[in-house]
């Protein structure tokens, strides 16, 4: 990777200075270079910001059924109650507010999809670095054991995990980790084992540093910018996944409305002309996953060296 | 020569077991390194010689195995070592300084990470007191600025200034043996011929011992006391540098030295050795040079021994040249 960072060595060099334009300074600069990137960023981080919010703006808590009115359900988007409260994106055949419910979604849509990808992004890493670092049977262990994961779709373990599990926030991000930690297990081996090759490993054996620190104080930092790229697509995954798992009915309970949920919900009134309970949270869905993946193609351009001019 | 030498390599043999067969990377290789003094290491790619450096350190990885020999430092037997000694040598008494500069330096971490980690790695002080030795250590190979330097990245440094950063690292726990492996073969020869002046100056300083692995006998010629000429994992010739570069005996050396293009023989068609290193896998009984020798006859499909022909000088061969 370093000999591609020319612009780099030239600034630092033109000017003597050890940090006139830093490697932070030159990942967002080259970051900003995609208009399309900036938006699905901006996109994305309104997303995030709507989430968090999701208790402060909404106007209704769909979590509290005091709230709900039988009597409203089904209201198209903008319609008056009987009790004077407009509902913006309509309700569905319980009453909840559309809109609530989505902001409530969001905010477990994203940590259900963070949350899953950061687990499993450890756990991969720990096994792919111990695959690749130590070699031999450990790295056929772990990588036997990847590959019969990944010859399975991912929905079907997760299917025949959460059918054993039950439902549950805590059981859908098990279950999420469960089919996630492969694939970056395989990618940091596959990282891990160009990198160990290189003569700073060799180097830092021969200074006698600990086993634990050449791998991750070493071997770790090197390996991160293909993961960081497999993560981003990787949650947009994970949201995908729990939305197809709760739309099936084996995510999340009624009482926690994620996307999938809701767009299961209004599935069966979709072709009655009430079309708001499932479209709304599949644009909401659809603007989430496409945001992500905008920032990981673009994370993927600037962390590729092969790319860099 | 002293009567314990620092480093006393004897009958080494390092060998590749490969599912093609047996890989004799190293055979037979002798030699002895005295405090302060720099041996060179000479020979084509594929000679063995790297293979010898890793060796010293320990640095081999299945299926490669020290089969035979000694390797006695400082009194202690590297290849009985258990990883505790190896602990505390690699990197403290022994340190080791590679070919490419671009590769040695982790891309992602400072260079004062990188020393000071060196440092914490053998000695017991404060990570001030190791910042202090990291930055005399930069002082010591030349870098200017060395506050500002340590605080760096390495592709923000040329490929000479990563070399010294790379040597400095070496020389940080003052070792007494300092291993490189062709460290100024992808540098320029004014970069190189700086990187060698320092070199020689900080062992002559220090009383450092240095093996200096390169293909290139142009820079053996200034810089190393003694010589060793290897071909196909054997150890062909040795000596003082001097006279191996005066009066080779053994045609390989020969060969070697008549390849140096030169001044004076412009014009001429440049020398060359004929035919190819031959494969360490099928390589059989015999001299491995005789196929591309002219002095080559019967007796050399017996391996010669190794014999002394003059004070300080050894020799693999039946015919050494007048």
């Amino acid at each position: 990777m370093a000999d591609a960072e020319g612009t780099g060595t030239a600034a630092a060099a033109a000017t003597g200075g050890a940090a006139a334009i830093g490697p932070w300074a030159r990942f967002r600069a080259e970051f900003a270079e995609s208009r399309l990137a900036m938006v699905g960023l901006a996109l994305l981080a309104a997303i995030v910001v709507l989430g968090l919010l999701a208790p402060v703006i909404s106007p209704q808590n769909p979590y509290d059924l005091a709230q709900l009115d039988v009597m409203d359900s089904k209201l198209a988007p903008g319609e008056e109650s009987a009790t004077g409260k407009t509902y913006w994106l309509g309700t569905d055949d319980q009453g909840r507010d559309m809109l609530s419910g989505i902001l409530y979604g969001l905010r477990i849509s994203l940590g259900v999809g963070i949350t899953s990808t950061v687990f499993a992004l450890a756990i991969g890493l720990f096994f792919g670095l111990l695959a690749a670092y130590f070699g031999g049977w450990t790295d056929t262990l772990v990588m036997r054991v990847v590959d019969i994961q990944l010859s399975f779709p991912a929905i079907l373990i997760a299917l025949v995990l959460l059918a054993v599990l039950g439902q549950g926030v805590g059981k859908i991000v098990v279950a999420l980790v469960t089919v996630q930690w492969a694939y970056y297990a395989r990618t940091v081996r596959s990282a891990a084992l160009v990198e160990r090759q290189k003569e700073y490993v060799e180097a830092a054996r021969v200074l006698a540093l600990g086993r634990a620190r050449i791998v991750f104080r070493h071997l770790l930092p090197n390996c991160l910018p293909p993961l960081i790229v497999v993560a981003t697509v990787q949650v947009a995954h994970a949201i995908a996944l729990e939305a197809t798992l709760s739309f099936l009915g084996l995510g999340l309970p009624i009482t926690e409305p994620s996307l999938g949920l809701l767009i299961s919900n209004g599935f069966q009134y979709l072709l009655s002309g009430k079309y708001w309970i499932s479209f709304y949270p599949g644009i909401a869905l659809l603007l989430t996953i496409m945001s992500i993946n905008l920032v990981a193609d673009q994370l993927r351009d600037v962390l590729n060296p092969r790319l860099r001019r | 020569m002293s009567a314990a030498p620092l480093l006393e390599v004897d009958g080494l043999r390092m060998h590749f077991f490969t599912k093609a067969g047996v890989v004799k990377a190293v055979d037979d290789v002798s030699f002895r390194v005295d405090r302060g003094q720099i041996l060179g290491l000479v020979g084509e790619s594929g000679s063995g010689k790297s293979m010898t450096g890793y060796s010293i350190l320990g640095l081999v990885d299945p299926p490669g195995r020290i089969v035979e020999g000694r390797i006695v430092f400082d009194g202690t037997d590297l290849t009985r070592l258990d990883p505790a000694g190896w602990r505390a040598i690699r990197g403290n008494r022994i340190a080791m300084i590679f070919q490419d500069p671009m590769m040695t330096l982790n891309p992602v971490l400072r260079i004062d990470t990188q020393i000071v980690e060196a440092v914490l790695a053998h000695a017991d002080v404060s990570r001030e007191s190791a910042l202090a030795r990291a930055r005399e250590a930069l002082v010591r190979v030349g870098i200017a600025s060395p506050d500002e330097r340590l605080r760096a990245y390495p592709h923000q440094f040329s490929g000479g200034m990563r070399q010294r950063v790379a040597i400095a690292i070496a020389l940080v726990n003052g070792p007494d043996l300092i291993i490189a492996d062709e460290p100024t073969t992808a540098l320029d020869v004014t970069i190189q011929g700086q990187i060698l002046f320092e070199m020689q100056k900080l062992c002559r300083e220090s009383g450092t011992a240095l093996v200096w692995i390169t293909h290139d006998l142009s820079v053996i010629a200034g810089l190393a006391d003694e010589v060793c000429v290897m071909y196909a994992g054997r150890l062909v010739e040795s000596g003082p540098v001097a006279d191996v570069l005066e009066r080779p005996l053994h045609p390989y050396s020969r060969g070697l030295i008549d390849s140096v293009p030169s001044r004076n023989e412009r014009g001429r068609p440049l020398h060359q050795i004929p035919g190819m290193t031959p494969s360490l896998l099928s390589l059989g009984p015999g001299c491995p040079f005789r196929e591309r020798c002219d002095s080559a006859n019967g007796a050399c499909r017996e391996s010669p021994a190794i014999t002394e022909p003059q004070p300080g000088r050894r020799l693999r061969c039946y015919h050494p040249a007048a």
